[in-house]
């Protein structure tokens, strides 16, 4: 056993910590063939494209919220026109009423108006009439009167213009005595 | 090919014929060079060495070299892996804005020592390249130059000098043993222990491996096929238990590297 562990000392005389050159060497080679591919050519060309997925995956964030943005937009718009829409149909309501009060009173002077037209128009017929029957009252009279005293006096008057005259001067006279005695009578 | 170029352990002995266990040691570290080339002897580790490379640039560049915006299988496994180093480790100690610079060589540094490592369990190789010292040692030296150079760079002679040594003149008194420790522990220690604690590891995971492996066939002779077989379930335990420390290692070997540089362009205090 003894020699066979002295066999394999001579046989491999060297101290494991000593490294052999060839080996360091080889080993530093390999690793800066290992080192410049990834370096070169292999990391950048993943991280181009982790950047790309970063960015496709931050652009649909970017996109969602942009439309989600515009989505919030179009409902403060969508609210706002209605709350310009219904302040609007308040003025317009509180306009209406207001005309439609204008309105009524309006009309109401226009009733006025036309009401108080109608009865000036009334009293100026019966005016117009009571003196067209007047008129008419008057000749009636004349005519009876005449005739009575045609039948009277047994002849006939009517021939006569005079006998007009003498009517309406007596008819005068009666009408300025009713005058004179109202006169009186108001007098005192 | 011979045992010698392959394997660097004898393979035609079992118990009860009347020779020696040979147990595995430094020999098992050294292989018979497979051709001669100047002078210099190419063997396994080199060649290992080489078609690990061979490895890590096809996966990446099967992987990364035509990338999708939505990824395949193996863009994705890349991704993961490429994730994992950039923001589990670069990031978390330099930063996303200092740190950026140095993922590619995070990257390349755990990948490649992954994968160096994990020769440790495929058929046929089963040799970590990592535990031949000149491979950690010469990555360690690689980090040990950046971040040295990077320490000059961003501090001048005076500020590097301080931030080796740890200058804070509130210590008082101890200081001068304090800049004297810090000095031996921070330039020279560094390095080496960098590059022993990969080496060492899959020195001895290795070691293990073999010392199982060897016996198993070793005691594959009569009644010895019992405990072969206690060996042979050691063996497969210690090739798991392997495989969680070569990434464990490569992951420590990195995040190191990235604890240095920050140290480098850390200011001073």
């Amino acid at each position: 056993m003894i020699a066979l562990v002295h066999m394999a000392e001579t046989e491999v005389p060297q101290n494991p910590l000593i490294p052999p050159i060839p080996e360091l060497v080889i080993g530093l080679i390999a690793f800066a063939i290992v080192f410049f591919f990834l370096w070169k050519k292999l990391l950048p060309s993943i991280n181009k494209v982790l950047e790309e997925r970063r960015e496709a995956i931050e652009g649909g964030i970017e996109k969602a919220e942009a439309a989600q943005q515009e989505a919030s937009d179009v409902l403060q718009q969508y609210k706002d026109q209605l709350a310009e829409a219904r302040h609007e149909a308040a003025r317009l309501r509180a306009e209406a009423q207001e005309q439609g009060a204008a309105l009524i009173a309006e009309m109401r002077a226009e009733g006025q108006r036309q009401r108080e037209e109608i009865i000036a128009a009334g009293h100026t017929q019966i005016e117009a009439d009571r003196r067209q029957a007047t008129q008419a009252l008057r000749q009636d009279v004349g005519k009876l009167a005449t005739d009575l005293a045609g039948k009277l006096v047994g002849e006939s008057l009517e021939d006569h213009a005079r006998q007009s005259r003498t009517i309406d001067r007596f008819l005068d006279q009666l009408e300025s005595d009713a005058n004179a005695a109202e006169a009186n009578g108001a007098a005192r | 090919m011979s045992a010698d170029q392959m394997l660097a352990f004898k393979t035609d002995c079992h118990i009860f014929d009347g020779c020696g266990f040979e147990a595995p040691g430094l020999h098992s570290f050294v292989f018979e060079p497979m051709f001669t080339v100047g002078g210099i002897g190419f063997n396994k580790p080199m060649l290992l060495a080489l078609v690990g490379t061979l490895v890590i640039v096809w996966f990446f560049w099967a992987a990364f070299n035509r990338p999708k915006l939505v990824p395949g299988k193996l863009q994705m496994v890349g991704e993961a892996g490429y994730d994992f180093i950039r923001r589990g480790v670069v990031y978390e100690t330099l930063g996303k804005k200092e740190g950026e610079k140095y993922v590619p060589l995070a990257v390349a540094l755990f990948f490649f020592v992954w994968v160096m490592n994990l020769w440790s369990v495929i058929p046929l190789a089963q040799f970590p390249v990592t535990s031949i010292f000149s491979i950690p040692l010469g990555l360690a030296l690689l980090v040990y130059v950046i971040w040295v150079g990077l320490t000059f760079k961003r501090h001048g002679f005076v500020g590097a000098f301080k931030n080796f040594t740890g200058y804070d003149k509130s210590l008082g008194g101890v200081l001068p043993l304090v800049m004297v420790i810090e000095f031996f522990s921070n330039l020279l220690v560094r390095p080496f222990t960098h590059a022993v604690r990969l080496f060492a590891n899959m020195f001895a995971g290795h070691m293990l491996v073999v010392l199982f492996t060897i016996a198993s066939w070793y005691l594959l002779n009569g009644i010895g096929i019992a405990y072969s077989a206690v060996s042979f379930l050691m063996t497969i335990l210690m090739i798991a238990f392997e495989l969680f420390i070569q990434v464990i290692q490569a992951y420590v070997f990195v995040l190191l590297t990235c604890t240095y540089i920050q140290g480098a362009l850390a200011e001073e205090h």
